[in-house]
Parts: C-alpha cells; structure tokens; sequence
C-alpha cells in the first residue's frame, strides 16, 4: 500500500484516543450505569413479586393499563401529556390482546430500553468525550503545526479524523451492547434474543393510532433496528462535534457548545409543540427510537424518514463547514 | 546552483496591517542561513507561509522548485521542520511519534526511525513518554521528526530556546555535521547575534517584516565591528563637518557628546586629522563593536538622520 495512506492516518489518529484512555473511562461510565439500572430493575421486579405475589406479565400489563385509565381519568393531565397516555393505553391493549410480553424479561429486554433511553443523551454524551479534542487538542498541544506541514493534503487530514469519528460511533454502539447485555444477563437472566416484539404502530401528535402496519419482530431484529439508529445518531453527534472542534480551538467550550446542543434537544422537545418548525432544528430529531416503538413524535409532521433526513442534512452541512474551515484557514 | 529553497516576493496582510513585506530570499544546498530579527519581526510568520500553514497575501515560496502553494504535497516532502517549538504528542512515546509522523510520509520505515533516534542520540529515552522529556531531549526529537524524510530543506525556529550552553554547542556541531555529510540547507531563526554568528554561512536580518540586509556572517561582523564613536563638545555643530567627511558611511548623532559613525575603521586616524583641521576639539575616538540591537537601529530607525 502506498505510504501515506488513508488507514495509516486512521491509526494514527486511533492511537492519539487509545493513548489518552478515553474509551476506557467511557466504558467504565458505562458500566457503572448499567449496574446501577441493572439493580434498579432487580428492585422493581422484586417489589412486585412482593406486592403480586406473582410475575405474571398479563396481570402486570393489565395493572398497567388501568393505572393509566385511572390517570387520564383525573382533570389535571395535560392535553400532549394525555395524548401519549391515551397512545399507550391502546399499544399495551394491543400486546395483551395478541398475547406477547412487551417487557419478556432478560438481558435483550433490557439492551432494548437502555438504546432507546440512551440515545438522545447518554450515547451522544460518551462520542463526545471520546471525540471533542480530536482537532482542538491539536490546537491545544500545537501538533496541528506539526500535523499540517507534513506532506498530505489538509482535507486527507481531516478525512482521517471524520472516519475515526465514525469507527468510534461503531465501537461505543458495540461496548454499548457488550456491557448492558453481560451485566444486565446477571440478574435478568441471559435469554430472550428470539422474544416476539411489536413494531410499526403509527402514531401521530393530532391523535391518530393506527395499528395498521404493525408486524412481529424477533427481538434480534429489532435490537439489530434499534443500534442502527442509535448508531445513526451518535455519528450525526459525532461529525457535529467535529466541526464545533474544528471552529473552537478552546476544547472545554466546544464541549459545552455540544452539551448546549444536546440538552436544548429534549427541553425544546417538550415545548416543541408550540413551535412547529423547530422539527427541522437536528437536536429535536435525534429521538428516533420513538418511530421503531409507535410513540407519537413530539410535533406533527415527523415521521422517521423527515428526522432521518433532517439528521443527514444537518451532518452533511457540519461536515462540510468543517472541510472548509480546515483546509482554507491559516494556521497560528 | 539551483536554490533549494526560494521565497518570492513573499508578503502577508492581515486585516490592514503588513506582517510580512515583500521579502525574496534564496537559500543555496548545503548552505546554513541564519534567520536574524528580533521578537515580532516576522520570522515565525515567514516560516509558517514556507511550510504552508498560512497562504500569502501575495508571492510564493518553492521548495526545490516545487511551489507550496501549488505542489504542496511534493513540496513538503523535500522539508522538514520545527515552527516555534517542537510539537509532539506528550502522552505518546518519543518512538510512537516518530512511527505515527513517518505513517505520513512515502517509505520510512522502522530501520530509518532508528537511523534518526541514533543520530539526535536519544536511543536511551526513545520508549519513555515525551512529557518525561527534558527541553532539550524535546528539541532533538523535533529534530529526529524533521529528519524522517531525508528533506533537501531543513527549518528550525529558535532551536536553541531552553537549551544549555553545552546544548546549544552541541546542536551547532550537530548541525554543522548534518550539512556535511547530508548536503541538505538549513534555515535556522534566532534572535540572539551570537548564536547565528557560529552556526550560519549567510544571513538575512529582519525587522518589522522586511529583509533590511542579507549577506554573509563576515560582512555581518565587520560591517557590525566598523562603527566609531566620536566625543565632542556639541555634537549637533560637529555633525555637519563629519557628513563632509567623504570616507563615512553614515554618522548619527547619539547624545549632546557623542556621534556614532559607520566607517572603515582602518580610516579613523585620517578622520582624526580631518577633524583637527577644521579645529574640531575631539575628546576622544572609541571604536565599537555593535549589538545587534544597534544594528537594527542603524538599519532600520536611522533614516530620517543620515
């Protein structure tokens, strides 16, 4: 192979991250978390053995969904609040009328809601740490002036960064599911990968549920659906990340600029029903697990193919900027 | 002889201001140019356009007769360079920066790393950590990195920054050794006379972003060594006479008692009697040798008085 090539500025740029132990203290993060919501869950299944004296999920579901009626039942729910209350009655009916354990406990189950939960938040949060300094450390250390005078064009350079970006997104979505899947089998037992699970349940903020198109996946599938799109959003994080890395030389800043990004995501969220274009803002899509579990998408309008390129035109943008910035500004 | 390294017309412009001033230089193979000025004159800025860190308002720089701004890629290749400090990764290895910057170039491979290890002598540290590293140990491995490539074009910023005496010695018969056996240029900055004086064959002073002189080190010396001090009674009176005088260069006044003269010092017994004959009480004739800091004032402040 040709001496500079493309995979020897991947692995230099590897390196950098090995050497820095980033990804060894995200995965510690992430194993702590996953205790903790592994015991959480112990807790919560014992209290109801407890309470029922038995497990039996259609009894559990049952429970559910009167809790729920009971809930919309009182005056003081929220009209949006409602809605996704009213969304849930419906899809809890439908599993218990089709006979399938929305919640089959095991460790799959349980990689199931940990992507779902953690894909605005948690997941983009550990890109970033893995990633914020991948050009401003550069600045930081003064190596971009070592890095830049060598004999391979700026736009290679940054090329190589983007694409560890994205062998990381790939790598955190694998220890990702490592970790929740080996911890979480302790307790919740290690089966489930064939459990039926719903999808396709449509769901819209005007009030319409439609189970038209609802079909059973093994929970393999979907679990499979469900990292892709994590992985989809982590990247999109991650090439946004870069960018900001690219433009601000200060890395402490550039991670608070994307921790103002992600945060305003899910506050915008909730008041996003009164401001209707705020769905083409990136960080109001980045909820894409709602459409895989048939969730009415905070504003109307939303379905998985508009987030999705909402998603890409964002990233694509970012990473077009950030092209341009790298490879014409000067160097100080 | 072809020039190695060429810079044309080179100038920079920040929002009005002009860093860099219209500066052409060429530097010849196996020559060492000395890279004279004092601090914000505008060296590291002249060094960042050559390694194509910043792109010039206007001019170009080739690199054995490639142009950086065209052929960067070819360009680099023939140069190696430290631009302020040598900037490596401290969290890695002197051995693993060395591997990770020759995964950029065409064809080092791991018995080259070892040649430059051995010949900046840092085979005993070469496995520690770089923030372990001494000033100096971090200068030699810039060094080491520079050399990686077999560059035609060598550039070190103050590469004698933080180093000890001894250091510093050492890096100039290091130098001296590279130039000989390599033939490569070197291009090295300084803001301190003395160390550009031992080390370089030529030299370019700058100041304020232009090239106020070029010229070997021993027209430098002597051109820094041919200043005389005159003592009078009242310089200002005096001052006209000695513009009479056909055999000075120039002559400023530098207090009520002094004027400075920049002259052939071999003449200054003829001056002498010239002064006497146009009854010129002259208390005294002192021949100086100039800091450079003098000689930037000669070149640059003293022309609104000669």
């Amino acid at each position: 192979m040709p001496n500079p090539s493309m995979l020897g500025l991947i692995r230099n740029e590897v390196l950098k991250i090995h050497r820095k132990r980033r990804l060894m203290v995200v995965s510690i993060i992430l194993i702590v978390l996953v205790s903790m919501f592994t015991y959480a869950n112990y807790r919560q299944i014992e209290k109801q053995r407890e309470e029922q004296g038995t497990v039996d999920w259609r009894v559990d579901l049952q429970q559910e969904i009167i809790d729920t009626q009971n809930r919309l039942a009182s005056a003081n729910v929220q009209d949006e609040f409602r809605q996704i209350l009213e969304f849930q009655v419906q899809q809890n009916q439908y599993y218990l009328d089709n006979d399938i354990n929305p919640n089959y406990p095991g460790a799959p189950t349980f990689m199931r809601v940990f992507f779902s939960q953690g894909t605005t938040l948690v997941l983009p949060l550990f890109i970033i740490v893995l990633m914020a300094d991948i050009v401003s450390g550069e600045h930081n250390d003064g190596t971009i002036k070592t890095l830049l005078s060598r004999p391979v064009r700026r736009y290679k350079i940054l090329l190589a960064k983007w694409l560890t970006t994205l062998l990381y997104t790939s790598i955190l979505i694998f220890v990702t599911a490592v970790v929740s899947y080996a911890i979480s089998g302790i307790v919740l037992g290690w089966d489930g990968w064939n459990a039926p699970i719903l999808t396709g349940f449509q769901a819209s903020p005007t009030g319409t549920f439609s189970t038209d198109f609802v079909h059973t996946l093994p929970m393999w599938e979907y679990l499979l659906m469900s990292m892709g799109l994590s992985w989809l959003v982590v990247a999109a994080v991650g090439t946004i990340s870069l960018m900001i890395s690219v433009l601000v030389k200060n890395t402490a800043t550039g991670i608070g600029i994307m921790m103002a990004v992600l945060i305003s995501g899910p506050l915008l969220t909730s008041l996003g029903s009164n401001w209707d274009s705020s769905k083409y803002l990136v960080n109001v899509n980045f909820g894409l697990h709602t459409y895989l579990e048939g969730q009415a998408p905070p504003i109307d309008g939303m379905t998985l193919p508009f987030s999705l390129l909402v998603i890409l035109i964002w990233s694509m943008a970012a990473l077009a900027y950030a092209f341009y910035h790298f490879t014409q500004k000067d160097v100080y | 002889m072809e020039p190695t390294l060429k810079l044309h017309q080179l100038t920079k412009v920040i929002g009005k201001k002009t860093i860099i001033d219209n500066i052409s230089l060429d530097v010849y193979p196996g020559e060492v140019f000395g890279f004279l000025g004092p601090n914000g004159a505008g060296k590291t800025t002249t060094i960042r356009m050559i390694v194509g860190l910043i792109k010039p308002t206007k001019g170009n720089v080739s690199i054995c007769g490639y142009r950086v701004d065209k052929q960067f890629v070819q360009a680099m290749n023939q140069i190696g360079a430290i631009v302020e400090n040598p900037e490596l990764y401290k969290f890695l290895s002197g051995r693993e920066n060395l591997e990770a910057f020759a995964r950029m170039l065409p064809d080092v491979d791991d018995k080259r790393i070892q040649e430059v290890i051995d010949l900046v002598d840092l085979t005993a540290r070469i496995d520690d950590k770089v923030k372990t590293y001494s000033l100096g140990m971090r200068q030699r491995l810039g060094i080491a990195q520079a050399l990686l490539n077999n560059p035609r074009v060598l550039i070190l910023d103050e590469p004698t920054n933080g180093l000890d005496p001894m250091g510093i010695r050492d890096l100039r018969l290091f130098i001296r050794r590279l130039v000989e056996e390599t033939g490569l240029s070197v291009l090295v900055s300084s803001h301190i006379l003395a160390e550009i004086e031992l080390l370089a064959d030529r030299v370019a002073i700058m100041s304020r972003g232009k090239i106020v002189k070029v010229g070997t080190v021993h027209a430098l010396i002597e051109e820094l060594a041919s200043t005389v001090d005159l003592h009078v009674t009242n310089s200002f009176e005096v001052l006209p006479i000695v513009q009479g005088y056909e055999g000075i260069d120039q002559a400023d006044v530098v207090d009520e008692r002094t004027i400075r003269i920049s002259m052939n010092v071999e003449e200054t017994a003829k001056l002498n009697r010239y002064l006497m004959e146009r009854d010129v009480e002259v208390f005294g004739l002192e021949r100086r040798v100039q800091t450079l800091e003098d000689l930037f004032i000669t070149l640059t402040g003293g022309d609104h008085i000669a």
